[in-house]
């Protein structure tokens, strides 16, 4: 029977099928949703890891043990887990091991606009690209058989359009495959210098023999479809469909974008008049031709930046207009949600005029108007690197500066962090934001939480406990909403000499949703003095008539409003 | 048959369920189909769109802009702001509810005046009081269920078909609301026709 499912589901459903017994993976957007699905089926161990390198350590420890095993990240995670990755690619496997990488062009929902298919590259490990779910499904079964048949790791990339898309996908019965004898190998898996030079040489063997098969379609993934040959598009994934859709122009569709087929494309170049190459990001495929003497066009036409679409390939590659959006509309950022913990925290930082290092999740959020309160953001734990850069510098910012990184992402990478700023004589301060979940990537359980993947009871991490043993002489617990409290640990804190951390703690508004009575606005006492609309909540609307008016329908009674009220005049519903 | 629908409205709002209800409706069907949703950040209060694509065979999941037979909106800015995605003569279906964005919230930008009015000069509007019918059969989260039943109605979908695919998504304790809402607005869209 067919059913639709994002492609996310379709990796799910292809690894249960392939026979995976163990998943290990860190949530990121537009990636997380595979691990999620997979931990709904039995027989599989699935397990969110504190960060992508751990996780992909588990996945090739499993694999050497005989299993099949796979990690799931966003393009970013994959920077995390590089080191593993490039070693990995020299022992080879024993069960199959496949990385599954979700790109994300046009960046809904990241900090960089990376391309993942120069890992595939510079790692000398196979990569496949689908076009729907379907084919994602289809790729990670392929996937697995690759890896075992060539002794390699294989990444997938997906990218958002193509993760977050559904289409229809046929479902098929699990293969349950038996575990693979281990057996101890040193000049395989002992990566010394003397044994790792055995195995660089294997790797190239391996590129060797892998992109022979695919020119000779030993391995069947790539496909040409010839239609009007005065033009030949080179294309995977998504612009695949872009293509194929609002042009007539024969195709070569590369299911593996990398290796990459140059001979097959060479002659496909033959039989048409002009070849062009559509891809998003950088010019990986172009490249590659141009390099091997294939002439062809793409960066030209499409740019390096963003996503395509069948309307961007209209306009830039059909010559034809297209229907534009309406300009000076007001915009609706994604905002804090309503009772958001993080908000008064900013808010207080925004008060005392804090430097602030921010760091990767919901939070980065505190960076907008009208909190305006986080100074730099860059990647998952850097803020608590960044303020003891700061303090080392002398900085006179460093004086009122402090970091802010949430629970899921201070376990994640923070922890390095704090252990270097104490080891090294630091006085940064940092704040966890503790709301108890992984909460933009929509509500991971992590080590902090006290549950697993499938919400089972799981040992839980106690941050003050680990701050102690990091050496952390000074650890503060406010509460989240409290914003005189928070003020309070900030001014003391950052005064002293040493490294502090203030653990903010108040669970995300959106997991617990026994909400308290929301609150109004008594019109007879405001003095529309507009102090609570600096708080940037989205329930407290800035009427035409001048005055303030908090929306019952958004408002969750968390009350942080009403201590910027100097008139008593916010007084919660009976 | 060959549709393209637009999905819009506020992160929160509920518009996801609404576009995989659409899409098991296609599969009802027998037709293909693609969904294209948007998760992450854009959830947190943003301005999100999901593309609903049924035909013989799809193959972008996103609509080209200029091309929507349809936009259900949540929201009424949010109609306003991705009506460009519609067709010459394609309708908008819009739940007459207004959520402030954070520019209007801090008196930075007005939200527009007359949304409604004006997108009646140019595209087939129909303004449904969705969020009150909600209120009144005590199922505010019903505003999707009731928007489907308009479009159902204009589309000529078997109410069966609609409520069959309807009932596969909502859990069993709503059943029974859903299946009111979906008849109000299957009502409300059989009086446009």
């Amino acid at each position: 029977m067919k059913r639709l499912m994002i492609a996310n589901e379709a990796i799910a459903r292809g690894a249960y099928e392939a026979g995976v017994k163990v998943v290990s993976s860190y949530p990121g957007t537009p990636s997380t949703e595979i691990t999620e699905f997979i931990s709904k089926y039995d027989g599989i161990h699935a397990e969110w890891a504190p960060n992508e390198k751990v996780a992909l350590e588990v996945s090739i420890g499993a694999s050497i043990a005989g299993a099949r095993a796979m990690s799931c990240m966003k393009h970013v995670g994959v920077n995390v887990a590089a080191d593993p990755l490039f070693t990995a690619s020299y022992t080879g496997v024993n069960g199959g091991l496949v990385l599954v990488v979700a790109d994300d062009p046009a960046m809904h929902s990241s900090q960089n606009e990376q391309d993942s298919r120069f890992y595939a590259r510079s790692a000398h490990v196979p990569m496949l690209e689908p076009a729907d779910s379907l084919e994602a499904k289809n790729y990670v079964k392929l996937a697995f058989d690759l890896s075992e048949q060539y002794d390699t790791p294989v990444m997938i990339r997906l990218t958002t359009r193509i993760a977050h898309s559904q289409s229809l996908v046929t479902e098929e019965p699990r293969i349950e495959i038996e575990l693979k004898e281990y057996k101890k190998d040193v000049n395989k898996f002992v990566m010394m210098p003397a044994m790792a030079r055995g195995r660089h040489r294997v790797v190239e063997e391996r590129e060797r023999q892998l992109r022979s098969d695919l020119e000779n379609n030993k391995i069947n993934i790539n496909r040409v479809e010839y239609r009007d040959k005065r033009v030949g598009v080179v294309c995977a994934g998504a612009p695949y469909q872009y293509v194929k859709e609002v042009t007539n122009a024969s195709i070569f569709k590369l299911g593996m974008v990398y290796p990459i087929p140059v001979k097959q494309i060479f002659e496909f170049a033959k039989n048409v008049d002009e070849l062009i190459v559509i891809e998003e990001l950088e010019p990986f495929i172009e490249d590659h031709l141009k390099a091997n003497g294939i002439e062809c066009s793409g960066k030209s036409i499409t740019g390096l930046q963003g996503e395509l679409s069948t309307g961007v390939i209209m306009e830039k590659y059909l010559g034809q207009k297209r229907v534009m959006p309406m300009g000076d509309l007001p915009s609706r950022p994604p905002v804090m949600c309503a009772g958001c913990p993080h908000r008064s925290v900013f808010y207080a930082l925004n008060r005392l005029k804090c430097t602030v290092t921010g760091d990767i999740g919901c939070y980065s959020l505190g960076a907008n108007y009208p909190l305006n309160a986080v100074d730099v953001v860059l990647c998952m734990g850097a803020s608590i690197g960044m303020a003891h850069g700061f303090d080392k510098a002398k900085s006179e910012k460093s004086k009122n500066l402090v970091a802010v990184i949430g629970d899921s992402t201070f376990v994640h990478s923070g922890i390095t962090g704090i252990i270097n700023a104490v080891y090294n004589n630091g006085s940064s301060t940092t704040i966890i934001l503790d709301n108890s979940t992984t909460g933009m990537t929509g509500h991971q359980e992590n080590p902090t939480t006290g549950k697993n993947i499938k919400g089972e009871p799981a040992n839980k991490l106690n941050l003050e406990l680990l701050l102690k043993a990091c050496g952390v002489q000074h650890v503060v617990v406010v509460d989240a909403y409290d914003i005189t409290a928070v003020q309070k640990a900030v001014k003391e804190e950052t005064a002293k000499d040493e490294v502090s951390v203030i653990i903010a703690r108040r669970p995300c508004a959106l997991l617990n949703r026994q909400y308290p009575k929301p609150y109004y606005v008594a019109q007879d006492k405001c003095k529309k003095c507009k102090a609570c609309l600096q708080i940037g909540c989205p329930a407290i609307e800035n009427l035409e008539n001048k005055s303030v008016r908090i929306n019952p329908e958004l408002c969750v009674g968390c009350g942080v409003c009403t201590q910027l009220c100097k008139f008593n005049s916010i007084l919660q519903e009976v | 048959m060959k549709l393209d629908i637009l999905i819009v409205g506020v992160g929160g709002q509920g518009t996801l369920l609404a576009s995989r209800v659409l899409g098991e409706i296609a599969v009802l069907l027998g037709l293909d189909c693609k969904l294209n949703e948007i998760h992450g950040m854009s959830q947190r209060g943003g301005s999100v769109v999901t593309h609903v694509r049924m035909g013989n065979e799809v193959f972008s999941p996103t609509i080209l802009e200029g091309n929507a037979d349809y936009i259900i909106a949540f929201e009424k800015l949010e109609a306003l702001r991705w009506s460009y995605y519609l067709k010459e003569k394609g309708k908008i279906i819009v739940n007459n509810q207004k959520i402030l964005p954070m520019p209007v919230i801090l008196g930075k930008q007005d939200y527009p005046k007359n949304v409604v009015g004006n997108m009646k000069k140019t595209h087939i509007v129909l303004d449904v009081n969705a969020i009150s019918i909600a209120k009144e059969i005590n199922n505010p989260r019903a505003v999707n269920i009731i928007l489907l039943g308009v479009f159902c109605a204009l589309e000529n979908i078997d109410i069966e078909l609609g409520l069959k695919a309807i009932l596969k998504y909502v859990k069993p304790q709503f059943h029974e609301s859903n299946i009111i809402a979906f008849k109000k607005g299957y009502d409300i869209g059989g009086q446009y026709l």
